[in-house]
Parts: structure tokens; C-alpha cells; sequence
């Protein structure tokens, strides 16, 4: 990350634009750029003649300013940004942005820090990328999250109403995650709730995967606009395909073997985690085929059931993650919703044979047939 | 007391709709059940056997909602007063809430009176426009369900509204205890039909094959 700190006013001409210098800089082969442009397509859906388009729009790119805001977050979506170990092409598309305000890795701290922020506002207005991390406590006036003395409702109504875009990275900042699960002590919200005159995309995700901030990102730079969302303002080329229909354990699902317990025999050969609460199949993210940290893995890969951490509410309504269905209200949570259903029958058919054997001795309660009205 | 005949209560369209519906629901339950809490069936990844139950499941859905809306239509459209939709909410008038508290007081063993209707009786009317409620909501939270593979797609567009009503988990878990209703549902239907078959004397139970009923004239 360059330019935070210092104002992008000291940067030199050559700064503002050496993509190439900055590659070769990195030791970023030419090679390794055009497999990336390439890779991002496909994560776009793009056709592959988009690669080389991509390699020029990047190549041709004018540091649009950016600026990072972060409230009622754990910094995962920083982390997960940061993660990577060598210098990647993603890091530098991502270095090619000014990022002038970024809480956890900016140079500068307090009015300083504040003062940079202010300077976007005014001469970038309506030019900038606004990126969030974190929800937005509206309840008692916001005073849950302050920065500089000032709410976070507020910072961000300034800077998310000012901006170019606003991109929330993470669930908490799309749709308030876990600071807004109940009982939501802060009345936390996502950011298009908050500022609901902003321009917001929404890459959820517990952490988003960082590829679909890069992709994102090039998609701005490659069509000066942002990419087809879904109705909760997902991009469709990351969240437009189900987990379940794309997951490497699918072949397991539709042929019947199941993890019926953690470390048995299904475990361990790699079946599906349907049984163990998986919830991918109410989950629309690109995980089986982004994967994480640098296509690393991903947690149903790595034998763990999906968590739904992508969806709106997942806190309340994917628990209990280790169950397929959730518990039945008022009842305990031992109880599943067939042991109620079979009581539910077992009981009814008791009641109708004890009615029954009422009936059979019971006399002078017949008639010769229906009759007519 | 009046003489016996043969009437004809039960047209083509409502007998068919009963056995189709029947038939689609026990279908429904075995592999609804299945993909509810599935066993490891198959030796290796290439079987197919999740995969064919849940094909079952979603033919035989489209089966019932089929069979279903057919058999609202007819009721609309019917002349015959004992498939028309009338029959079904006795509550609506003052003589059908009188009927309605006859039977319930026959069912509680409070009377001795056997509703002996020709068609369904005021409390078992009411009983079926309960249970078509809850096949609209078995068809409504399937379809959205089985719709969230292509959720752009024509079907998820007719019933993502659903998911404003219910979360996810919420219309799973809907989804699966109306079935266990269903099956309560069938419990009773399968006794209250033989209990009228023995008290009344009507031939109810045959009925549903044949269409008649024996059924005592007025005068």
C-alpha cells in the first residue's frame, strides 16, 4: 500500500502512473501479470478475451483514490487482505489504488489522519472508492462506534454519500453480521441501511475473500462502473452460484455418502457434510472455486460444514451450525423437529384408537345411512 | 322413515385429485424423509442414489401442486355442491357453525347424533380447507427451496417473495414440520373415514372408488 500519509499532492508524475515500473519493481513477470488478468476474467465470467483488456486497463489506470473505513469490526477483512506472504499481482493492483485513509495500516494517527480523510471529501468528491469494514451502530445515536469524537453513522454518511462507490467488505459491513445479531445491543446495520443514499456493493463473507475485492476493484478500473448485483447487492460473478451446486463434495451429496460423525469412516474419505449442518445449500458465495489465502483451501474442503457466513443474518438464522434444521421455539434444543413430529403422530394415532375403542362399545350413535338436507 | 338410494357425491375430478393426491404425498414423505436425514447408501461417488430420490420428490411435487390447483379449480367452476367450495368453509354461515358444533359434540362423544351428511361433514369440510392451506404451504416452500439453485431464474422470481416471510432455516424447517401435520392429518382422515363408515352406514369408505353413496330420502 502506497500513498497514505503523506497526501498524494508530494507524489512525483512517474508515481501516478508505472504500472509496469511497479511490476518489475515487485518481480512480477510480464507472464505472472497476464495469467492474473487472465484468472480475473474467469473469476468475472468474462469471456478470456477480456484478459489482454484487462492488462491494458491496468496498465492505463490513473490511481483513483481510496479510502478505508473501518467501525465495528475484528480488522478480518483487513487480515484477509493482508495475508498474503509474497508480493502478488492482486497486492499490487490493490497498491495502484491511493489509499489515502486506512485505519489499521495508515502512517499517520489522530486530526492528521482525520485531516487526510478531509481532504478526499473535498477534492475527490464523488470520484473516490469508499471501502467499509464493520457494521454501524445507529441505537442512542450511534455512540457505540466514534472516531475523532464523531459517530460512525455520521463518518460514513459523509464519506459513503461522497463517494464514487462504497464497498462493503465483509458481512458485518453488508448486512451487519455479528454485531446485529440478536439481541443487538448497538443496533448495528450494514452500510446500505445506514447511508441509504450511497452507491453500495456488498461482498459478504466471514472474511470476503480478497479475490473478490481485487476482481471487484478491476472491474471498476476495466468498465468505470460496478458489476451486476444480486436483490441484496452481491455481485453475481461471486455470489451469483450456490456453494452446494459448485462444492467439490457435491458428487458425495447427490450419490448418498454422508459424514455422519466428526472423524468417522465418511470423514475421513471426504464426503459430504450435508448430515454435519452444512449449510451450502442456502449459501451463495464463490468459495468452492475462489478458495482462500491464495486458493489455499476453504473450510468445506478442509472438512468443516459451511457456516452460511456470506448470507444476511447468519448468526441467527444458520444456528445451530452443527444441525441441518434449527430448533423448534420453545422447545429444548436437544429436541429435533422429527422427534416433535413423531410425537406429534405417535400421539395422534393413540388418540384416535382410544377414541376408536370409545366408539366401538358405544351404542344408539348410528343412523341408516346419510340423509338428504 | 324414507326409502334408500344411490347418490352420486363424488365426481371424476374429486376422486382422482384424492388418489393422486395420496399417492403424490406418501411419495413425497418416504423421500422427503430420506432427504431430510439422509443414510450413506452408495459404495462409491459415481451412484446416483440422492440424486434419483430427489428427482422422485420434485416429479412427485409437481404432481401435487398440479393436482391441487386442478382440484381448487374445480371447485370454482363445479355445479356439484359437494365439491364446490362452499363445502369447505361451513363456518361462513350461521347453519354451517350450528353443523360444525353438531359434529364436534359427536367426535367428543357429547351427543349421539351422527352428522350423516351426504358430502363431507361441516367439521371435516373444514378440516380439508385447513389441509389445502397447508399443501399450498408445503407446494410454496418447496418450490422456493428447490428454485435456489438458479437464483435468477423464472422459478426463483415467482417464489423468492417467500423468503420474506421466512429465513432459510425458517423455510426448512416449515417445510418439514407441515409434513409432519400432514401425516397427523392422515392419521385422522384414515380413522374419521371408518368411524363414519361403521356409525353412518353410508358406504363412505367405498365411495371414495366409487363416487356413490347410500343416502336415505326426506319424506
Amino acid at each position: 500500500m502506497s500513498g497514505y500519509g503523506n497526501g498524494h499532492d508530494q507524489k512525483s508524475p512517474e508515481q501516478q502512473f508505472s504500472f509496469s515500473r511497479l511490476l518489475a519493481e515487485k518481480g512480477v513477470s510480464r507472464r505472472d501479470f497476464i495469467k492474473f488478468c487472465s484468472a480475473t476474467a474467469a473469476a468475472l465470467a468474462l469471456p478470456p478475451a477480456f484478459g489482454p483488456q484487462i492488462a491494458r486497463a491496468l496498465d492505463e489506470v490513473k490511481r483513483p483514490t481510496l479510502v478505508w473505513l473501518e467501525f465495528q469490526s475484528c480488522t478480518g477483512d483487513t487480515e484477509a487482505l493482508l495475508r498474503a506472504a509474497n508480493p502478488t499481482v492482486a497486492e499490487i493492483v490493490l497498491d495502484i489504488l491511493s489509499i489515502d485513509y486506512a485505519e489499521t495500516i495508515m502512517a499517520a494517527a489522530g486530526h492528521l489522519a482525520e485531516a487526510n480523510l478531509d481532504k478526499v471529501l473535498k477534492e475527490e468528491k464523488g470520484k473516490y472508492i469508499a471501502v467499509v469494514e464493520g457494521s454501524i451502530p445507529l441505537k442512542d445515536d450511534g455512540i457505540y462506534c466514534c472516531i475523532g469524537g464523531r459517530t460512525a453513522a455520521d463518518r460514513a454518511r459523509e464519506v459513503c454519500g461522497g463517494a464514487f462507490a462504497t464497498i462493503a467488505v465483509g458481512t458485518c459491513a453488508s448486512y451487519g453480521g455479528i454485531p446485529a445479531a440478536a439481541p443487538n445491543p448497538t443496533g448495528a446495520v450494514g452500510v446500505a441501511k445506514a447511508v441509504p443514499s450511497a452507491t453500495v456493493i456488498n461482498l459478504p463473507g466471514c472474511p470476503l475473500n480478497a479475490d473478490n475485492l481485487t476482481a471487484t476493484i478491476v472491474h471498476f478500473l476495466l468498465f468505470k462502473k460496478l458489476p451486476a448485483t444480486d436483490g441484496i447487492g452481491r455481485p453475481l460473478f461471486a455470489y451469483g452460484k450456490r456453494i452446494h451446486d459448485n462444492c467439490e463434495r457435491r458428487p458425495h451429496f447427490d450419490a448418498g455418502q454422508y459424514v455422519e460423525a466428526w472423524g468417522d469412516q465418511g470423514h475421513r474419505k471426504g464426503f459430504c457434510l450435508y448430515k454435519m449442518g452444512c449449510k451450502g445449500p442456502e449459501t451463495w458465495h464463490n468459495c468452492p472455486t475462489q478458495r482462500y489465502n491464495d486458493k489455499t483451501s476453504w473450510p468445506v474442503g478442509s472438512g468443516h460444514g459451511c457456516a452460511g457466513c456470506s448470507q444476511p443474518m447468519f448468526w441467527d438464522t444458520m444456528t445451530p451450525f452443527y444441525r441441518r434444521l434449527p430448533n423448534v421455539p420453545g422447545f429444548g434444543i436437544e429436541t429435533t423437529a422429527d422427534t416433535i413430529g413423531l410425537g406429534l403422530a405417535a400421539g395422534t394415532a393413540a388418540a384416535f384408537a382410544a377414541h376408536g375403542v370409545v366408539s366401538a362399545f358405544r351404542r344408539g350413535d348410528t343412523s341408516e345411512g346419510a340423509k338428504e338436507e | 322413515m324414507g326409502h334408500l338410494y344411490e347418490k352420486y357425491v363424488w365426481e371424476v375430478p374429486v376422486r382422482v385429485t384424492h388418489w393422486v393426491n395420496m399417492l403424490a404425498i406418501v411419495t413425497l414423505t418416504v423421500t422427503g424423509l430420506f432427504i431430510g436425514s439422509p443414510k450413506t447408501v452408495a459404495l462409491t461417488p459415481s451412484a446416483f442414489a440422492m440424486g434419483w430420490i430427489r428427482f422422485i420428490h420434485f416429479v412427485a411435487g409437481y404432481t401435487l401442486s398440479v393436482s391441487v390447483l386442478a382440484r381448487i379449480y374445480w371447485a370454482l367452476v363445479t355445479k356439484n355442491s359437494y365439491a364446490g367450495w362452499r363445502e369447505f368453509f361451513p363456518i361462513l354461515t350461521r347453519d354451517g357453525r350450528h353443523k360444525m358444533l353438531a359434529a364436534f359434540k359427536y367426535y367428543t362423544f357429547i351427543s349421539k347424533k351422527v352428522p350423516a351428511a351426504p358430502g363431507h361433514n361441516a367439521l371435516a369440510g373444514t378440516a380439508y380447507a385447513v389441509v389445502f392451506l397447508l399443501y399450498l404451504t408445503m407446494i410454496g416452500t418447496g418450490f422456493a427451496l428447490y428454485s435456489e439453485r438458479a437464483p435468477n431464474g423464472i422459478l426463483h422470481k415467482a417464489f423468492a417473495w417467500l423468503f420474506w416471510l421466512f429465513s432459510n432455516q425458517g423455510m426448512r424447517l416449515t417445510h418439514h414440520c407441515v409434513m409432519w401435520l400432514l401425516i397427523a392429518f392422515a392419521i385422522h382422515h384414515v380413522y374419521s373415514a371408518w368411524l363414519m363408515d361403521v356409525k353412518e352406514k353410508g358406504g363412505v369408505m367405498s365411495s371414495i372408488f366409487s363416487g356413490y353413496k347410500t343416502v336415505r330420502s326426506k319424506e
